[in-house]
């Protein structure tokens, strides 16, 4: 696998990482040209599918990846992985406000208000603050082994809140949001075929981007953490 | 033996609460000086969402403080000698069930004192009583766990607000809005998809804290 990942090309940089750069390039630019379905009261908002949904698509995978190392780290003890995890978690938060924020702005054009109080808008606030509690956590403590443990536990219940607050709450009780109480859902301009064909990659561009910025991320790290044990050798 | 343990556990909890009054009594008078203050400075609330809006926040900093002593009180030296004695399982267990008890007592004398002084515009009592308790075991649960995870973290309690605050807005939500459907006296069958959230919640977190709590004392 490592093998796989170190094909590389000119100014040193791995090939899905041009994919990544691609794919982005692609949803930005074709998400603003390509003609889309008219929709009532979306209209030409439609396009925010291609920003805020893929966003936060990519912020779901790579928090998954966080509780995923979370997980591993509880079973087997290895510092890498609560490396990964605050990372990956870390890069999460950054995509989860870039998606509140493109959120915002839709609804300011579409329901006339930057923020209305809709459980599922509440969900999205209320999973970010669980994870900044994640980022505190983690913060106030010293010694290594301790905090590894302890933020992996929350992390593992942040992610769990996370799906309660985002896919059960939501869709129990009345939502504004698309695909939530009789909204139509993405599912539903799925059926055009012009926006599959910028959904999809977006989504795959979003996530290759949060992959590059977590290896960035805990490469800092990792070099950050030999500086110190170097220090008292 | 699981169960054995736990039923020793709780006993063990009670009993320590009973002797050491203050603890108890302590968290009485919070509570019931919270509502005198909001008794003197509202004096009485007609409308019936301002009321339940506060009678659910006076509840939501009891509960904070009523729960958040039940790892940051214990001593170092005792959790390790309950850990040579019991599984930690046996230990949340015991801890989220105490918890529950003392939270659901707090919660009837809190709204014996709330309808005493601000006034009762409750409609449907038993659904009002059955929100309670169901509120009060997912805050004791959701408590529980996290006033365990504050204690690894030299025990502060700003800490313990930060990391259970937002998960226990989603209940308080909810909570708020079934009892408000008591307060109006609607028909129970309106409230049922809520009982069931907060049901679920509580399913969830009580058995998140069986798993993790025994990766919480490796040490």
């Amino acid at each position: 696998m490592q093998k796989f990942f170190n094909l590389q090309l000119a100014f040193g940089l791995e090939w899905w990482k041009f994919l990544a750069i691609a794919l982005v390039l692609y949803a930005l630019i074709g998400g603003l040209l390509i003609d889309v379905p008219a929709l009532p009261i979306l209209h030409e908002t439609i396009r925010n599918l291609y920003y805020h949904v893929t966003q936060w698509f990519g912020m779901m995978i790579i928090l998954f990846v966080s509780l995923w190392h979370s997980i591993r780290y509880l079973s087997n003890f290895k510092m890498h992985h609560d490396f990964v995890a605050a990372e990956a978690a870390n890069v999460g938060i950054y995509m989860g406000i870039l998606g509140i924020v493109t959120g915002s702005v839709w609804a300011k054009f579409t329901w006339g208000a930057w923020w209305v109080s809709d459980a599922k808008l509440n969900g999205a606030a209320i999973t970010l603050l669980i994870y900044f509690a994640y980022l505190i956590l983690r913060n106030s403590m010293d010694e290594e082994q301790k905090r590894a443990r302890v933020a992996a536990v929350y992390n593992i219940f942040a992610f769990t809140m996370l799906i309660i607050f985002l896919m059960v709450l939501p869709r129990l009780t009345d939502s504004l949001h698309p695909g939530n109480g009789g909204n139509p859902g993405f599912g539903g301009y799925d059926l055009d075929n012009t926006m599959k064909l910028i959904f999809y990659p977006a989504v795959i561009g979003w996530t290759l981007l949060g992959v590059w910025l977590l290896q960035v991320c805990l490469r800092i790290r990792t070099l950050n953490h030999k500086m110190l044990i170097k220090q008292f050798k | 033996m699981l169960f054995t343990e736990v039923k020793h556990l709780v006993r063990k909890e009670i009993m320590l609460e009973l002797r050491m009054k203050y603890a108890l009594n302590g968290i009485l008078l919070y509570v019931i000086s919270t509502v005198f203050v909001c008794y003197l400075s509202f004096r009485s609330v007609i409308q019936p969402t301002t009321w339940n809006s506060l009678f659910w926040i006076i509840m939501l900093f009891a509960s904070i403080n009523a729960v958040a002593k039940s790892f940051m009180q214990e001593s170092r030296g005792r959790q390790l000698y309950m850990h040579t004695l019991a599984s930690p399982q046996a230990i949340i267990l015991s801890k989220i069930i105490y918890n529950v008890l003392l939270m659901i007592s707090l919660s009837l004398i809190c709204f014996l004192f709330y309808s005493l002084f601000i006034g009762n515009l409750v409609q449907d009592i038993p659904m009002f009583i059955l929100c309670l308790i169901l509120g009060s075991a997912g805050f004791s649960s959701v408590l529980t766990l996290m006033s365990a995870i504050a204690s690894r973290t030299n025990g502060n309690l700003t800490l313990m607000a930060i990391l259970s605050f937002p998960v226990q807005v989603p209940l308080l939500m909810t909570l708020i809005k079934v009892s408000k459907n008591a307060i109006d006296g609607l028909d129970p069958s309106i409230s049922y998809k809520y009982l069931i959230i907060l049901l679920m919640i509580n399913v969830v977190v009580a058995t998140l804290s069986y798993i993790l709590f025994p990766y919480l004392c490796r040490d």
